[in-house]
């Protein structure tokens, strides 16, 4: 595979940010919002199709997930796992590194947090274990993206395919694990052992919402600010942009890769610690909340922006809840949510397609 | 372990491999032409389940096969005619919509069944099998290889006419040149943009049909999520085959073998939770990429949109 052939595969991304990102925020936000429009009208004619009536689905959605205080708190506890994925993913796609394998990495992390948590906390106090916890989750979530990373790094291997591959093995090996390894003999549904309530991570004021908002909130900011404000960030991008120039400009862009993988799959395993520490606090043989593909779509809609995808995972998250309720409600099974977000991503696509003819024509 | 080399085992285990992996040769093929013209199909995961549903509900509806594998390959075309549409025409991120794509037809599939056949999850019949005669006689191999549902030796048949395609007919050249040196072809007066589309429809087919084989024939019914990877499979395939369609079909074995050994080591009574054997096929990939790493080639165009006149 010829560096020249990677270099264009991975700058297609639907927008770099640059110099000009300001042009105009009325496009910016007509950008933005008109293929989530599009979604939201196509998806109703789905329902239509379907015998379901979209207005009754949709405001039921945006009660259950936003406007009701008890989805409203759900919404936020979802969207600290979707956030610390997103801010793992936005290391990796701006390094135009395409780290598909965010579920494996997710589970292995959340195996891990549950099987160490309830050994610990008979040891050490609170603070100190969830520490530990979230940085061997850390660890391990990096440890299973390093075969992909050297691979792409070493022979240029096309590391969606890899990062896939070790995801469907993580997942299956997350199970052997609940199943064989770190079983609690006492239950009869193959789990770890539960960690107790009050020994999970604090929840903040009277709500229902954990202390792992905290954590995500800042990690997708300083992520953000990595990525845009420090030299790393910049060898990152620059990577990301032209392999071959970075290789010019003197980058070790082997070494780049690799940490990058790390970093990125670091984070996502910091999502599974922080879910298991905060919601779970067990994993159950099987479970599989899926988020890796899902939490794609978020990205590229903020235009691997940090600060923009807290906004979408708000949104997403509220489709999530909302659409959870609506599944029981409404009887519209939890795929529909599936089907809107690839909706968005092929809106954002083609919409992006038409604003550069556009664009390209006024400049002609 | 004496039961592991009794005679209906391996019989039992090979037909099985068989049964598997032909959604993956097919899968393998058709991504194979689509990476020859220069086309990344990630999407193909979403080609195979469209397939997989459009083929069981044609097949149950009509209690026809092959009109099951017909339809079954026209779903494929239809997914596959938004990647020509998306990607090819238009030039957008050939990863993002495959993704796209790919979540999408999960949900939709999912969906759809929920509508139809949550409540009675229909079966289909048995499919009929063609024994060739003579050969399907001999002891364990016979069975296991020689008697199966027509569909498999047409792929077979398949894996060599496209080794001959490749090779020796223009169209080859045209797929070739497209997906390594699209402006020569375009300076030959062949529509880069039409090769392009006509070698992803025929991915999507080929796809589609190995759905519709791995929900009538390997299942007998559609389950949402059912090809649970085999897509992807399919790419690693195409990636390591460095274009000879043979060494997909060695693959396709491979992995076939891996992914009946979970059904036959069970059926054996041996006592191993399905999820050690479900890592098999995946295990394998990686150490087969880990292994041929440095030799698995893709063309230099691949992923690129082709715009006449831009370097």
């Amino acid at each position: 595979m010829s560096l020249a052939s990677e270099t264009q595969l991975e700058t297609l991304a639907p927008h770099r940010p640059g110099g000009k990102f300001a042009r105009s925020i009325g496009g910016a936000v007509l950008r933005i919002l008109l293929p989530v429009l599009l979604a939201l009208v196509v998806g109703g004619i789905i329902l239509l199709a379907l015998g379901k009536s979209p207005f009754a689905y949709y405001s039921y959605v945006l009660e259950r997930g936003l406007f009701n205080w008890i989805g409203f708190q759900a919404t936020l506890t979802r969207m600290v796992p979707l956030l610390l994925m997103a801010a793992g993913l936005i290391v990796a796609f701006r390094a135009g590194i395409w780290n598909l394998g965010g579920d494996g990495q997710f589970l292995l992390a959340a195996v891990v947090t549950a099987a160490l948590a309830p050994a610990l906390i008979q040891v050490m106090p609170r603070s100190l274990m969830i520490v530990c916890c979230i940085v061997a989750s850390v660890a391990v979530g990096a440890i299973w993206a390093l075969l992909p990373a050297l691979l792409k790094a070493r022979y240029g291997v096309n590391e969606i395919i890899t990062s896939l591959m070790m995801s469907f093995l993580g997942i299956s090996f997350a199970n052997v694990l609940v199943k064989l390894v770190f079983r609690d003999p006492t239950t009869t549904v193959p789990q770890t052992p539960d960690l107790p309530v009050e020994d999970r991570l604090p929840r903040l004021f009277d709500t229902t919402v954990h202390a792992g908002i905290l954590i995500a909130l800042a990690v997708i900011v300083l992520v953000h600010l990595m990525m845009t404000r420090t030299a790393f960030g910049l060898k990152l991008q620059i990577v990301g942009a032209n392999p071959r120039a970075a290789v010019h400009a003197g980058l070790n862009v082997a070494w780049l890769t690799v940490a990058t993988f790390a970093l990125s799959a670091g984070l996502i395993g910091m999502a599974g610690s922080v879910e298991i520490l905060g919601v779970w606090g067990t994993v159950r043989a099987d479970w599989n909340p899926a988020y890796g593909m899902i939490v794609v779509p978020l990205v590229f809609l903020a235009r691997f922006n940090g600060i923009g995808v807290i906004g979408f995972t708000l949104f997403f998250a509220v489709l999530m809840i909302g659409g959870e309720s609506a599944a029981r409600r409404i009887g519209v099974p939890q795929h529909y949510v599936l089907v809107l977000v690839a909706l968005l991503l092929l809106f954002l696509a083609l919409v992006e397609y038409l604003d550069q003819r556009w664009r390209k024509r006024v400049k002609d | 372990m004496d039961v592991l080399l009794t005679q209906s085992f391996l019989t039992s285990l090979i037909f099985g491999a068989v049964t598997a992996g032909m959604p993956l040769l097919l899968a393998g093929l058709g991504e194979q032409i689509s990476e020859k013209a220069g086309v990344l199909n990630i999407g193909i995961e979403g080609m195979m389940l469209f397939g997989a549903y459009c083929g069981f509900v044609a097949a149950y509806y009509s209690d026809s096969f092959w009109l099951g594998y017909l339809c079954g390959g026209l779903g494929g075309m239809v997914v596959a005619g938004l990647v020509a549409l998306l990607c090819i025409r238009l030039g957008l991120n050939q990863i993002v919509i495959g993704i796209s794509l790919t979540i999408g037809f999960e949900g939709l599939t999912a969906l759809l069944h929920y509508v139809q056949f949550s409540k009675t999850y229909p079966r289909l019949s048995p499919a009929p099998i063609l024994a060739i005669p003579g050969l399907a006689d001999v002891p364990v191999l016979g069975r296991a290889l020689f008697a199966h549902n027509p569909l498999v030796y047409l792929a077979v048949i398949l894996t060599f006419f496209l080794g001959w395609l490749f090779r020796k007919s223009y169209v080859g050249l045209n797929l070739e040149s497209a997906g390594s040196k699209p402006a020569a072809l375009d300076a030959a007066g062949v529509s880069v943009l039409a090769t392009r589309s006509a070698a992803v429809l025929t991915t999507g087919f080929l796809a589609g049909v190995g759905g519709a084989y791995m929900a009538n024939v390997g299942a007998g019914l559609f389950v949402p999520f059912m090809t649970n990877g085999a897509g992807f499979i399919g790419i690693v395939l195409a990636m390591l085959a460095r274009g000879r369609p043979v060494w997909v079909l060695f693959g396709a074995a491979l992995f076939g073998i891996s992914l009946a050994m979970t059904t036959a080591l069970q059926v054996a009574g041996i006592n191993i939770p399905t999820d050690v054997v479900q890592m098999l096929p995946f295990a394998m990939v990686m150490l087969v990429l880990v292994i041929f790493a440095r030799h698995s080639v893709l063309p230099p165009a691949l992923g690129l949109p082709y715009v006449r006149g831009e370097r």
